[in-house]
């Protein structure tokens, strides 16, 4: 009877156990911000993240949403207002703005010729690889809505979906960063 | 079982890892990898990827800039 038990418990603690290690074995981030360094770090930290045998999902919302965007598209058929918010917001990782010494769109530009001397990848090539390692973009849809952006107009292979699709992701994941 | 030589020199976090992690995975378990680097993260990090990975690493050996990393695929 006891041995009976103590099999029981074990068989509970080896099932725990394996839930606890599937959990380490993913990342979940967030990308809110739309800043090329931003997203630049993001991209970074999933790529060794995928590098290192996890799982990487990426929820995109708000200014993220320019980073995954195709560096054209037509804006034909929609409102006059989400026309005029995607000409005001840059299309896609190369057009993007610094967060800090943007200076108008000069700082971008200095900052890829100093990380181009000093031979450190370029943002879409390492979208590009983090995508070819199999990395999970989910675009959040609200403020796909919001801004008028449609499915067609973020790079191919990117899912859309809610918060719950993130929260799930996140629940088992052992890390979830927010940038 | 073969030993395959990775060229990282002038690559920056996260490159090499990135490489390393797609060139082991092509390989059979057993197999020897050797990477060289003459970044200064590749030997923390490496040592951290092999941690991580299960894979084992030899040795870290070191020659003015470059670092030199063997390790055993998992």
């Amino acid at each position: 009877m006891e041995q009976n038990e103590l099999a029981k418990t074990v068989r509970e603690l080896e099932n725990r156990l394996a839930k606890l290690e599937k959990n380490s074995s993913q990342l979940t981030m967030v990308l809110f911000s739309g800043d090329f360094d931003k997203v630049f770090a993001a991209f970074i930290i999933a790529t060794g993240a995928l590098a290192m045998g996890k799982k990487v999902s990426l929820f995109v919302t708000f200014w993220g949403l320019d980073a995954i965007k195709k560096p054209a598209f037509k804006t034909s058929g929609r409102q006059f207002l989400e026309k005029m918010v995607l000409w005001m917001r840059p299309k896609g990782p190369d057009k993007l703005g610094t967060s800090k010494m943007n200076f108008g769109g000069i700082g971008p530009r200095l900052f890829r010729f100093m990380m181009g001397q000093k031979n450190v990848e370029s943002l879409p090539s390492l979208i590009g690889m983090a995508q070819e390692m199999g990395i999970k973009i989910i675009a959040c849809q609200m403020s796909m809505d919001v801004m008028g952006v449609k499915k067609e107009d973020l790079l191919d292979g990117i899912e859309v979906g809610g918060v719950a699709t993130f929260l799930s992701d996140s629940f088992s994941s052992n890390t979830t960063l927010f940038v | 079982m073969g030993k395959t030589i990775l060229n990282f020199k002038g690559m920056s976090c996260p490159m090499p890892i990135i490489k390393l992690s797609i060139a082991t995975r092509k390989g059979a378990p057993g197999d020897v990898f050797e990477a060289v680097c003459d970044d200064p993260a590749f030997e923390p990090d490496i040592t951290a990827w092999c941690n991580e990975t299960g894979n084992t690493l030899n040795g870290i050996t070191k020659s003015g800039k470059d670092i030199t990393a063997t390790i055993t695929r998992k």
